[in-house]
């Protein structure tokens, strides 16, 4: 109390959250969650999608309510959304028919402040952030950077303690959100906005070491966190800074390391074991095209991956999958934020278009339990065919409906490319290619 | 909605009238003048109507038109408060929602006209002597023939409300009353005013059968287009109907332009894009509106008071919390709540089976069902037929987007044009020939649905892609395989939603179109329009149930066996993006 600058502002203990029905085998989206946050600090939750990170800013606003666990703010349980806090969305979240003065006057409805009061804080949140002038225009009149420049104006106008930012720089381009997050620091180091500490949810690596004074590493399967780093360089930040490339570096390959999670040995970076893991959708042209880039000068089978994705134009988040694929497909390997070439992936490369589809076949039904488990069963089969609905119920055993239907899409993909089977839309059916010898 | 910055304008000339209130102000005025009077004459005495009856002279039509729009009106209020309510209980709670969709659809395929019957008398009964008995059961008719799309729709908006607008009123603290205002409501808006308008087609075809009430015994008639037409066709009079089809098409005429435009270009900025779009609806009436001070000035209280509403934090009282303690599970109350249900529903059906099976027996079931077939037939062979006509006509439109804009008023008019007055030609045409009503008298049945279809098919064709068009072009693809590959898949999913509001209301008309006269000539087809049509003037109630029963089992089959997954396939594989 005597020391503000340490003050506790948020506590978070023991918080979980799961889903699914009771009875199945519960999917665990985030796990014995833990941190606190204290005045003046810029914390950053760093993960790729499906770790947690925003399931957790979620609980946090009250959104969402933990499975088991606790939030508290200021010292009270947070049991819903509380005053205090403030949250700036990743998709801008306005009303396309209240104009920019009203969107951000939004922010105060709940509070119940005079009229008077009201038109003051909107009026001086509009000029803070640099939209005076725009105040009668509707969000469809903006540009990207001035809608999200709206909707940390609505943030601020509640006079927060805490603002929760989720991805909020993520559906900008590149020069617009690095504008943006230039203001933003600017306004929080000369200390001109009512927020006491932020908390930053991003996938984006060198983001987060730009504006974050400590970042917390999520993991995936199940979504927790798994380390903490600290970034001790004062503002302005420069990118090109020794320490600041090391601290990149560490987290790329921190990020890449493959954690066994409290359950035990797992079968790759993908939630699941066996037939019940959990795949992305990935485009076999994305996979080839990665391969060929990595065997081609200057990589030569061999990649740093924060220059890479660089390289790329990629973030970790959308390359870190990439890699993972090819690593479940034996064609990659991935270690201390390298990646490198196997020899089945030197081959895929150099061979022509029917050996690749017949690489892919073989090793799509050698490594990938799912695969094998519907050839099997249509092989098994008289007339070649089985229900689509069929192996999403075998799924649904071991993940949720949505991720089961994401899973089978997934799999689907790469056989149709592999010529291993296929499916008929309209009748929901599995079914072996046409091309394929069936010697029922 | 301006909240500060009032334009210079305003304050500098607020006393002196600009030229658009030179137009606006004495327009409004004569509007609420109109609406006063005609309200007042709703609440006669009944003997009133004995005193001065109906006329056909053509002097009396403008006052009867003033009646008729005053009731479509106040449908038009009911109808929004009871979208308002309806589908706010069924997206919210689960559990009313278990009850209220499935009744939506019911209500949505019940034969309208069959409810007159029903509701005339209780209301008679809630205002004996008066007048506004009768205006009460016809003003509940046109509701029940518009109310029900309305509600669908806003149930569906509801429950499709973005996530981020829902996460952010959510985080933002606002109260369930301030989300309906901020979010829910202006969310629904422009799905609304589409179907409003629709409804308001549909409202006019009941217009017509409302007005003039005869069940059993009771006959009466109220000051209006639908019962001047009804008494034009009893006497025989070409000229009289050749008048209330002009005083209909001036009457949708002025609705459309001081009405639904103004309110078209209003709910444009309710559209949810994020993108400025090239085309805006455009109204001359609201833009008048807009830049007349004196109307600014005189709505400036009402606006403040709306606004003031909206920001409450609750209007209602909060219902006391149920304690944890005492509180049941959410699967025993859901027991409870299913049960009961349940137990209504089995308790009703035993209701109705007393009622009718007391008088009748399972021979006028089987009776009523091959009746049903019989119409059946009709509405498939006459929704093919129409299909024929004008899927190829619509694309043919819909390729020239300034001949579509031109037509769509025309469409509106024609869809709204109750089958009643074209009575005339075609029982004339039958008895001159020696035709048979089986045949002739069932294309009354799709006079007014047919255009659904067409205007569906030239919306889709105006909204096919150009880029899909050019490529096509460039394959050199024309004749039938141009047809089978590229436009009507394009236009499919618009077809299909065209063909299912013209099955329903097909069904509906065929109560008055299976049954035709021209002063002392009746036609009657074989039906289960004719059959509830004679219940209905028969005061049969026993038949009049069962008909209606037979009826909505099959407008709700046809829809689960044939449309459903029709459409199910179109929005699967037919959508472009």
């Amino acid at each position: 109390m005597s020391t503000p600058q340490s003050a506790v502002l948020l506590d978070v203990h023991g918080c979980c959250k799961t889903y699914g029905a009771p009875g199945r085998e519960p999917l665990v989206v985030l796990e014995d969650a833990a941190l606190t946050l204290t005045d003046g600090e810029i914390v950053g939750l760093l993960g790729r999608s499906g770790s947690g990170k925003s399931t957790l800013l979620r609980i946090i606003s009250g959104l969402i309510a933990p499975t088991s666990g606790e939030v508290r703010f200021l010292g009270d349980p947070v049991l819903g959304p509380v005053p205090g806090m403030a949250t700036v969305f990743q998709t801008f979240a306005l009303f396309p028919w209240l104009t920019v003065f009203e969107n951000v006057e939004l922010g105060l409805v709940a509070l119940e402040v005079p009229r008077p009061e009201v038109r003051k804080r909107v009026q001086s949140a509009i000029e803070l952030i640099g939209l005076a002038g725009f105040e009668s225009a509707y969000p469809k009149e903006l540009s990207g950077g001035m809608r999200q420049r709206v909707g940390f104006a609505r943030a601020l106008v509640t006079y927060p303690k805490l603002l929760l930012m989720d991805e909020p720089f993520s559906a900008l381009d590149v020069l617009t959100a690095e504008t943006l997050r230039t203001d933003f620091l600017d306004l929080w180091v000369e200390g001109r906005m009512p927020i006491k500490a932020v908390l930053l949810v991003t996938h984006n690596i060198e983001e987060a070491v730009l504006m974050c004074d400590r970042i917390l590493i999520f993991a995936s399967n199940p979504g927790r966190i798994v380390q903490e780093f600290k970034v001790p360089l004062p503002h302005p930040r420069n990118r090109l800074d020794p320490t600041f490339r090391s601290i990149v570096d560490a987290i790329y390959t921190r990020m890449t390391t493959r954690t066994a999670g409290p359950a035990g040995e797992r079968d790759g970076l993908f939630p699941g074991m066996g037939l019940g893991m959990v795949l992305p959708i990935m485009s076999t042209n994305l996979m080839a095209g990665l391969l060929e880039t990595l065997a081609a000068a200057p990589y030569n089978g061999r990649a740093d991956l924060p220059p890479l994705a660089a390289a790329l134009q990629l973030e970790a988040d959308e390359l870190l999958p990439i890699g993972e694929t090819l690593q479940l497909l034996r064609f990659v390997d991935l270690a201390e934020g390298d990646i490198v070439l196997t020899d089945a992936g030197r081959r895929f490369v150099d061979d022509g278009v029917d050996e690749r589809k017949e690489l892919f076949a073989h090793h799509l039904l050698s490594y990938v339990p799912l695969a094998a488990h519907i050839r099997r069963v249509l092989d098994g089969r008289p007339d070649h065919r089985a229900l689509f609905s069929r192996f999403r119920e075998v799924l649904e055993a071991h993940m949720g409906t949505e991720q089961a239907e994401s899973t089978l899409r997934a799999v689907l993909a790469w056989a149709r490319y592999a010529e291993t089977f296929t499916c008929v839309a309209e009748e929901g059916m599995f079914e072996l290619p046409a091309s394929v010898p069936q010697d029922g | 909605m301006r909240i500060a910055n009032l334009p210079v304008s305003v304050v500098a000339t607020r006393l002196l009238p600009t030229r658009w209130d030179l137009v606006v102000v004495p327009l409004l005025l004569v509007t609420f003048v109109l609406l006063g009077h005609g309200a007042r004459q709703m609440a006669q005495p009944l003997t009133a109507l004995d005193v001065t009856p109906l006329t056909l002279d053509p002097a009396a039509l403008p006052g009867y038109a003033l009646r008729t729009t005053l009731r479509m009106l106040a449908a038009l209020v009911l109808s929004i408060i009871f979208t308002f309510t309806y589908g706010t209980l069924a997206a919210k709670s689960r559990r009313a929602g278990a009850l209220l969709v499935p009744l939506l659809d019911i209500l949505q395929s019940v034969p309208i006209l069959g409810f007159l019957s029903f509701t005339v008398t209780f209301f008679l009964g809630l205002f004996p002597g008066n007048v506004l008995g009768a205006e009460c059961a016809a003003i509940f008719a046109i509701f029940t023939s518009q109310a029900w799309n309305m509600g669908f729709s806003f149930y569906q908006s509801l429950r499709s409300v973005p996530r981020d607008l829902d996460e952010a009123t959510r985080a933002f603290g606002l109260s369930a009353w301030q989300r309906f205002w901020r979010l829910e409501v202006p969310f629904s808006i422009p799905g609304l005013v589409w179907n409003t308008m629709m409804s308001m087609s549909g409202g006019w075809f009941f217009v017509v059968a409302s007005e003039a009430i005869s069940v059993g015994k009771t006959t009466i008639a109220l000051p209006g287009i639908g019962s001047y037409v009804a008494l034009a066709i009893a006497q025989h009079d070409l000229a009289a109907v050749g008048w209330a089809i002009l005083a209909m098409l001036v009457v949708i005429l002025i609705y459309d332009q001081l009405l639904f435009r103004p309110i078209v270009a209003w709910a444009e900025k309710f559209r949810f894009e994020q993108t400025a779009s090239g085309e805006v609806a455009q109204s001359w009436f609201l833009t008048m509106l807009r830049r007349s001070d004196w109307v600014n000035w005189a709505t400036a209280p009402f606006r403040r008071g709306f606004r003031r509403a909206i920001r409450k934090r609750n209007v209602f009282p909060r219902l006391p919390a149920v304690p944890q303690e005492v509180s049941l599970s959410t699967r025993t109350v859901d027991w409870i709540w299913y049960g009961a249900l349940g137990l209504l529903a089995i308790y009703a059906a035993w209701h109705v089976y007393i009622f009718v099976f007391a008088e009748l027996g399972w021979w006028d079931l089987l009776h009523g069902l091959g009746l049903g077939a019989l119409t059946l037939i009709r509405v498939v062979i006459l929704i093919a037929v129409a299909t024929v006509i004008w899927v190829p006509v619509g694309v043919w439109i819909g390729q020239r987007p300034r001949l579509a804009e031109a037509l769509q008023p025309v469409a509106q008019f024609l869809a709204a044009f109750p089958a009643n007055l074209m009575f005339p030609v075609f029982v004339v045409v039958i008895v001159r020939y020696h035709l048979s009503p089986d045949i002739w008298l069932s294309p009354l049945m799709v006079l007014g649905t047919q255009w659904y279809i067409l205007f569906n098919v030239i919306a889709g064709t105006t909204a096919f892609p150009g880029d899909l068009k050019e490529a096509a072009a460039s394959m050199r693809l024309t004749g039938w395989p141009w047809w089978r590959n590229v436009m009507l898949p394009g236009i499919f999913p618009y077809y299909i939603t065209g063909a299912i509001t013209a099955s329903g209301g097909s069904w509906n008309a065929s109560i008055v179109a299976e049954v035709a006269s021209w002063g002392d000539t009746h036609l009657t087809a074989h039906g289960l329009g004719a059959y509830i049509a004679q219940a209905t003037d028969a005061g049969d109630y026993p038949r009049l149930v069962l008909g209606i029963a037979v009826m909505s089992f099959f407008v709700v089959a046809l829809n689960r066996v044939l449309w459903r997954p029709l459409y199910a396939f179109a929005e699967r594989r037919l959508r472009a993006n």
